[in-house]
């Protein structure tokens, strides 16, 4: 049942609206427009740009692992949190959420102070056992892995309290063992939301830009990824380069988050 | 045979469950474990079911000690009482479940299906999610389910307790006669003493985590261990020094020997009874009887509100002296 | 008197239940696992973030005290704490409005703005910066040039807290009783009422929350000002970039401890929301 529409509907409505156009819509088509300003030209020439193209390779390789690793630990620590009894179980509970309050350059000092070749606690220890991390790859997937590490268990965990544990003591009662259960019952109850949170991960991961900065050391071709791409060609002036990386970012962030709102069932945990 | 029980206990923190159980339960029966809620009964039913671990004893099923197995190995069939269908699956991937687990062969696992999903009237839903079918459907579904890996023993959480009235007596009635044709082991936790009273071959009632009498329907009603047992299989009214049922009582229009003169002093009619509260005269005992008299009986005997009347039990009615 | 069945007690079943469903304590493998978890949490996250609190420390409270009262650095926590302040009261305001129209309103378009409320959250901050240099930057089409003012910082802000009230007052919003409010309607409350003394006070603690994390994604922001505000000191220079330069000029210690007050904020924005949510289990 809805409420008549009366002229205060159409007030709130037209306030909603307009705010989003101004603050994100107005924006987003105008960086979008400024993209395709000369046609396709400033795409190819980003996409020609050996830059570019290794920052977004780069951009990718890290975003694959961080949300792989994500997704793991985050179903792992989901379950554990929901389904099992331990001490220290509040206070785990809310340490999760700390990485998306922390400031990206807060995160990136963090992993320096640990993880650097120099001066870092373990970085020159790690550095003589042959791994080093700060300035290279797994320090840049562990900067973009820490940022986007709740978001999966923020998706999880909900649904996995609403779905109860009656389905799985079910299947137990039916001859599944513990593996059995959480492959035939417990992931296909979360699949829309754990597939959500993966969706989420991987915008937040593939943007990562603050943290990146830091640990990466920002060398062209190297560790440079595409985000710090973005902001080396605006301020290098070649803001045709800038618009189409940013495009190219944007453009499969939003796609994966539309993809998503659709594919998922409206009602996807309906009550008895 | 059938499932020992021998000294249970269990207690969640500092609230006792269950406390010493000792209870057979003989095979092919239909057990009904009855008593308030929180009273410990649900707890003995998934300690049975290994969903929940006793704190001490031993639960042995057809034979076979189970104490220590994990629930997955016990065979048994659970329902529940929120069904706890698998939401995702169809109602005929529902029922193969247990069958898939034990990885039987795929014709096999068809057969048996589609027999198990004729027996609960299902056959027409066997494509259809869980969230497409009533309660009452959704509930069946969790029969055959729990049927289907043909358990040693059927345990059945308050089946009924989330559906309504009508489907409630409907579905009671048909697991009586499901239960004649398969004659499975059953054990089915209630708190509706007229659910228990109708479907069950045996009662355990159990209250604050003891048990308070077992015994046939018969016994249980006839012969009351206790005042619990008494007032929890029916309405029950204190008449003079015993409880009694509110229906063993008789009127006489004259003074006789042991009864209890009093004044009608509350008429409520529902459908065929006539329930009445007649207010002794006797300042001992100044709390109103209730009495339970058919329509016919109270015209018979002129009754009405105010007459003076005299109660004494029936003939062969059981009372309770407390 | 009659005695009927003993009073079904649910009090003493959901007790039970509350009991029975509350976990199971852990086996041998799902003790594994949560050890295998603790380490990776620990190592990714917990220790780093100790290390910045001890470097802090380590440096003695002389450098904590310098580095707190340099009068950059002073201003810039001041215009990040204001700002995000001021983006955090609207968007209490902004973001329980937009709930409201997405929950309670209808009308063809709405689920293209459940998208576009997303975008401020799946957009590289980077990019959200581009995006709105391009609209309230020197090329304006609106004539709006807001770019290296502190109107930037506050634009950026506003930009990219956008979903964090909306995404917490809608699921409270649709679960909420119509009949409690068409109650209150039947007892003589006009609308204003039901809203203030109804509504309003079912939507606190999701609105308080989204705040907090309103607020603490404010105070951590970074990426979408590089471009946007120019980090002029003094003037448009945040936190963030403060600790950044820190970092830069290697004054590992100076850099700490911005960091550390920046992360006790963020804790403190956290425990509010535990307490928040704890309170309203509390209350069912």
């Amino acid at each position: 049942m809805r409420q008549p529409r009366t002229a205060g509907t159409y007030l709130r409505r037209l306030i909603v609206v307009g705010y989003l156009f101004l603050l994100v819509i107005w924006p987003v088509a105008l960086v979008v427009h400024k993209t395709f300003e000369g046609g396709l030209d400033n795409l190819q020439t980003a996409l020609s740009d050996p830059v570019v193209t290794d920052a977004l390779q780069l951009t990718v390789v890290v975003a694959l692992w961080a949300v792989a690793i994500n997704t793991v630990f985050g179903v792992g620590i989901s379950l554990l949190l929901v389904r099992y009894e331990f001490r220290g179980r509040g206070v785990l509970s809310a340490l999760i959420d700390l990485p998306l309050s922390v400031s990206p350059v807060v995160v990136g000092l963090a992993l320096l102070l640990a993880y650097g070749g120099n001066n870092g606690t373990f970085g020159p220890a790690l550095e003589d056992a042959g791994l080093q991390i700060a300035f290279a790859t797994p320090g840049i997937v562990m900067a973009t892995a820490f940022v986007s590490l709740p978001l999966v268990i923020r998706e999880i965990v909900p649904v996995l309290h609403e779905i109860g544990t009656e389905q799985e003591q079910a299947a137990t009662s039916l001859g599944a063992g513990p593996w059995q259960t959480f492959w035939r019952i417990t992931l296909p109850s979360i699949k829309w939301a754990l597939v959500y949170g993966v969706v989420l991960s991987l915008a937040r991961a593939l943007g990562e830009f603050g943290a990146v900065k830091i640990v990466s050391g920002n060398v062209a071709q190297q560790t440079q990824t595409a985000t710090l791409v973005v902001e080396q060609k605006y301020q290098d002036f070649e803001q045709g380069s800038a618009y189409a990386t940013s495009f190219l970012l944007a453009l499969i962030a939003v796609a994966a988050l539309v993809v998503v709102t659709i594919l998922r069932p409206k009602d996807d945990l309906d009550g008895d | 045979m059938g499932i020992e029980i021998r000294g249970v206990n269990k207690n969640f923190g500092d609230f006792v469950a269950l406390q010493d159980i000792d209870l057979s339960i003989p095979s092919g029966q239909l057990t009904a474990l009855l008593g308030p809620s929180g009273g410990g009964k649900s707890t003995l039913l998934r300690i049975i079911a290994g969903l929940e671990s006793a704190d001490s004893g031993t639960i042995e099923i057809e034979g076979l000690d189970a104490t220590g197995l994990p629930a997955q190995k016990r065979n048994v069939g659970f329902v529940f009482q929120h069904y706890a269908a698998f939401k995702h699956m169809t109602v005929e991937k529902n029922v193969a479940f247990g069958l898939e687990i034990r990885k039987k062969p795929k014709d096999e696992v068809k057969r048996r299906v589609a027999e198990l999903l004729r027996l609960v009237h299902l056959e027409q839903f066997s494509h259809r999610l869980p969230a497409q079918l009533s309660g009452g459907q959704r509930q069946r579904m969790a029969l055959a389910r729990a049927l289907a890996i043909e358990p040693s023993v059927l345990l059945l959480d308050e089946p009924f307790g989330a559906l309504d009235a009508k489907v409630r007596k409907e579905l009671r009635e048909w697991l009586r006669r499901l239960h004649d044709e398969v004659h499975v082991t059953t054990v089915f936790v209630t708190h509706d003493q007229e659910e228990a009273l109708e479907v069950a071959d045996s009662l355990v009632v159990i209250n604050e985590g003891r048990i308070e009498q077992i015994g046939t329907p018969d016994d249980l009603y006839d012969r009351p261990a206790s005042e619990f047992v008494l007032s929890f299989l029916g309405p029950v009214t204190r008449l003079g020094d015993s409880l009694i049922r509110p229906h063993d009582i008789d009127f006489t229009r004259y003074e006789h020997a042991a009864t209890t003169s009093g004044r009608i002093t509350r008429w409520t009619r529902v459908g065929f009874e006539i329930r009445l509260e007649v207010t002794p005269d006797d300042t001992l005992h100044p709390d109103p009887v209730q009495v339970i008299v058919t329509r016919t009986e109270a015209t018979a005997l002129q009754l009405h509100e105010g007459a003076q009347v005299w109660l004494r039990p029936r003939a062969g009615a059981e009372a309770v002296v407390s | 008197m009659t005695v009927d069945a003993p009073s079904l007690a649910p009090g003493a079943a959901r007790r039970r239940r509350a009991r029975s469903s509350g976990g199971t304590s852990l086996t041998r493998s799902s003790g594994l696992g949560l050890g295998v978890a603790l380490t990776w949490f620990s190592l990714l996250v917990l220790i780093p973030l100790s290390l910045v609190v001890i470097q802090s420390i380590d440096g003695g409270w002389e450098t904590f005290r310098q580095t707190l009262t340099n009068p950059q650095t002073a201003a810039a926590l001041r215009l990040t704490v204001t700002q995000a302040l001021i983006v955090t009261a609207i968007n209490v305001v902004m973001g329980t409005l937009i709930a409201w129209v997405l929950v309670r309103d209808d009308f063809p378009g709405k689920r293209v703005l459940e998208v576009v409320i997303d975008i401020p959250f799946a957009l590289p901050t980077i990019v959200a910066g581009l995006v709105l240099l391009s609209l309230y930057g020197p090329d304006s089409p609106l004539g709006v040039n807001v770019a290296n003012t502190e109107r930037s910082v506050f634009l950026a802000l506003l930009f990219v807290t956008l979903p964090f009230v909306v995404r917490t007052v809608q699921p409270v919003l649709m679960e909420l009783d119509r009949d409690v409010e068409e109650a209150a309607a039947s007892l003589g409350a006009g609308r204003f009422t039901t809203l203030r003394r109804i509504i309003l006070p079912s939507l606190a603690p999701a609105i308080t929350a989204g705040a907090a994390l309103s607020f603490a994604r404010g105070i951590s922001e970074y990426g979408s000002l590089v471009l946007l505000s120019g980090n002029l000191p003094l003037k448009t220079e945040v936190a963030s970039v403060r600790i950044l330069t820190y970092i830069e000029n290697g004054n590992d210690a100076a850099a700490a401890s911005v960091a550390t007050i920046l992360l006790l904020v963020a804790l403190a924005a956290i425990v509010l929301l535990q307490v928040i949510s704890s309170w309203v289990a509390r209350r069912g």
